[in-house]
């Protein structure tokens, strides 16, 4: 909605510079060190605020993400940045008791606007689980599902085209090739969660949130996960929360460290990890807590 | 003091193995017994259910059975009544009873040449069943050639006689039913001559009540507990289901809501008479319904089961994973496509587990149908919903009070229907879950 918010105005020269930006104007005496904001920004977040019933699990973050970047999120347990992701697409609202206050626009669009429709919303900003969660329901049907939904098909011929080339795109394809009238979940977990990332793209959003998506795989499948991210990138804006650090350092350009609700370091994924402005991160990645 | 020394001389501080073994045969017996309680409990409840089936099946199975006799019929057209030849509609009015004695009596001046006191002539009619006569016609009807001929009939005799002649099969020792001696003399030689059969009761099934026990049957009964079932299934399942999907997937979580559920959970715990009485005042006195029939007490039985399919149908939504719907709505899928697509199907298995045991529960519910007037004697085979009607287990309470010994096996075979009925509900039912069930694993 705002195309130049106030925000944008204020903050882009100092986007540039890199400086530390202080938010004790604000009132809350904290500051996001490093380089949150961009010109070419995806995804946009100002002053995001979260509550569930009285508890505040987000505190005031504002952050850009890039076109075609993966942005990773990291921070010890309970600091938000499920939270925070969850908000990029609007999940929150099947929270009863979650409130979000902020401002998110998505190509300069506001979502949280009263007109926006989770619907289209979500085809565009898709979503893949910490857990893998397949439909009870045939290989075939579960990468369908969306395009099934939103209308985007009409013959049965497109729709075979676009379940074979989400499954090749999640390099599925091949594995699964022979079978797929059979049972998403009878697959292993580590083409469990490539069944959801097929399933996700097959709606071909424009940016995918990720939340944690192999904490539940092992060492191999994780990396043929990360594999697949690097090509994704290529085409769409994933954002990536993530418990390892290797794994940010691994897939990502940027990396966000969340710490206690607060956004606290947003720096280009080499730097954070390498030299960190802010002492909770190097804490954080030194080993310190987490 | 001496076993202190005792323990003090060895001098061994226990490891902790030791420990453990030492109380490990008092783990043993622990868990043996545990099992056996488990084991007892089981054989109680199978020696219970074993009694009421063998109690219900040894009294009720006779009642499928019925004692005819055969009878050589002469249709003499002056003592039918019948004038006209050719005219098929005076048969309705014709009087079989007259040739019914006739042919009673011509049996037995065959056999004894002794002349019958009036008393001993109207003991020899009684023998015959009321409902001889309906056959007679039936023949009649069926083959009009057969007038002023003499053909051999099975007429079905009276509950007295059937009862005499089981009882005869289990030795006939020490019976007391109500034949005199030479009423039972009239029967004994009657087997003698083999013109006593046992044959089907079909009559149990193809008929209503009757005060008659011989010509009592169950199909006014299970035809008005069928439409009821009917009614309640049509209108409980889909009103519960939609009740508990709105309940548990759309309804803000406020009091309102908190009300509604205690409410719910309170409704499922009433007693079913409450049930009837508020469908007396609801659908009988305030919108003029009639009496006695199946649709008013399909009405009250949806009334009674809904609670318990709201229940059971929010437990099973409830236990639909959260990842599923995340998944869903995650990919852009609407609100009633995620209850659609996955919600519903995923919970089917225990909806219907829940809905089923609601419809059991109707189906053998009978306080609230004497409420709404479905205690009548129906001697008609409803056609419609709006025909006056009985239900199975009113059926079976009308029956169990009757004086006559016949109705002691109509009742128990009554229960034996309603248990079949039950059963292959339940049946039905875990076939649907399993179906339902492998077509989402």
């Amino acid at each position: 909605m705002n195309s130049k918010s106030g925000y944008n105005r204020l903050f882009d020269p100092m986007a540039e510079t890199g400086q530390a930006l202080d938010f004790s104007q604000h009132g809350l005496g904290q500051k996001t060190v490093g380089n949150p904001f961009s010109v070419k920004a995806k995804m946009s977040v100002r002053n995001l605020n979260v509550y569930y019933d009285d508890k505040q699990a987000i505190h005031d973050v504002s952050l850009d993400i890039n076109r075609n970047e993966v942005m990773a999120m990291i921070g010890p347990s309970g600091c938000g940045k499920s939270t925070f992701l969850r908000c990029l697409n609007r999940m929150n609202d099947t929270i009863e008791n979650c409130n979000v206050n902020g401002e998110v626009t998505l190509d300069e669009q506001d979502i949280y606007h009263k007109k926006q429709d989770v619907v289209p919303l979500r085809a565009r900003v898709g979503i893949v689980f910490q857990k893998p969660n397949p439909f009870p329901k045939s290989i075939y049907e579960n990468v369908a599902y969306g395009p099934k939904v939103h209308g985007l098909v009409s013959r049965r011929a497109q729709l075979d085209e676009i379940v074979e080339d989400s499954l090749r795109k999640a390099s599925l394809w091949d594995e699964v090739k022979d079978r797929l009238f059979s049972p998403g979940t009878g697959l292993s977990g580590g083409q469990q969660q490539r069944l959801c990332i097929a399933r996700t793209i097959a709606v071909s959003p424009e940016v995918i949130l990720m939340d944690e998506p192999c904490s539940a795989l092992d060492p191999i499948a994780t990396a043929r996960i990360e594999e697949l991210m690097a090509e994704l990138s290529q085409n769409f804006t994933i954002a990536i929360v993530t418990h390892s650090m290797q794994q940010a350092a691994r897939v990502s350009s940027r990396t966000a460290y969340f710490h206690m609700g607060r956004l606290i370091e947003v720096n280009d994924t080499r730097r954070v990890f390498t030299n960190p402005e802010h002492e909770l991160t190097e804490a954080y990645i030194t080993g310190r807590f987490g | 003091m001496r076993k202190a020394s005792h323990k003090s001389s060895t001098a061994k501080v226990p490891s902790t193995i030791d420990l453990v073994n030492r109380n490990l045969a008092k783990r043993k017996r622990a868990e043996w017994r545990f099992r056996v309680y488990g084991i007892g409990a089981i054989l109680f409840g199978f020696i219970c259910l074993l009694i009421l089936f063998t109690d219900i099946i040894s009294k009720g199975h006779g009642a499928f059975f019925k004692t005819q006799i055969h009878l050589q019929i002469h249709f003499n057209p002056q003592r039918l009544q019948v004038l006209q030849p050719g005219a098929i509609e005076q048969f309705n009015n014709a009087n079989y009873d007259n040739v019914i004695q006739d042919a009673l009596f011509a049996d037995n001046a065959r056999i004894s040449p002794a002349l019958l006191s009036a008393v001993d002539k109207r003991q020899l009619l009684s023998l015959i069943s009321t409902g001889a006569v309906y056959s007679l016609r039936e023949t009649l009807t069926d083959s009009p050639g057969v007038l002023n001929q003499s053909v051999g009939v099975w007429l079905t005799v009276d509950d007295d006689v059937d009862n005499y002649v089981k009882s005869l099969a289990h030795g006939g020792e020490g019976y007391t039913g109500r034949l005199s001696q030479q009423q039972q003399s009239w029967v004994n030689r009657w087997i003698e001559n083999g013109q006593v059969r046992q044959t089907f009761n079909t009559t149990f099934f193809t008929s209503g009540d009757s005060r008659e026990p011989e010509q009592a049957g169950i199909r006014s009964a299970l035809m008005g507990s069928l439409y009821m079932l009917l009614v309640t299934i049509g209108l409980s399942f889909p009103i519960g289901i939609a009740a508990a999907v709105y309940l548990e997937e759309y309804a803000p979580i406020n009091r309102v809501t908190d009300f509604i559920e205690v409410n719910i959970n309170n409704l499922a715990a009433v007693p079913s008479i409450i049930f009837g009485l508020l469908g007396l005042a609801i659908f009988i006195g305030f919108f003029d319904m009639p009496r006695s029939v199946p649709l008013v007490g399909g009405l009250v039985l949806t009334l009674m089961t809904l609670p318990t399919i709201i229940i059971s149908s929010r437990a099973a939504i409830k236990a639909v994973p959260s990842s599923i719907r995340d998944a869903a709505y995650g990919l852009g899928a609407s609100k009633m496509q995620v209850v659609l697509h996955h919600v519903l199907p995923l919970a089917m298995p225990g909806v219907l587990t829940g809905a089923i045991i609601g419809f059991a529960q109707a189906l053998g519910e009978t306080a609230p149908l004497l409420m709404i007037g479905m205690v009548a004697f129906i001697v008609d085979v409803p056609a419609d919903l709006m025909d006056p009607s009985s239900a199975l287990p009113v059926q079976i309470f009308l029956w169990s009070d009757s004086p006559e010994r016949a109705f002691v096996e109509r009742t128990s075979a009554a229960i034996m229907v309603l248990l079949a009925f039950l059963i292959s509900m339940n049946g039905l039912a875990v076939w649907l879950r399993h179906r339902l069930g492998r077509s989402h694993q």
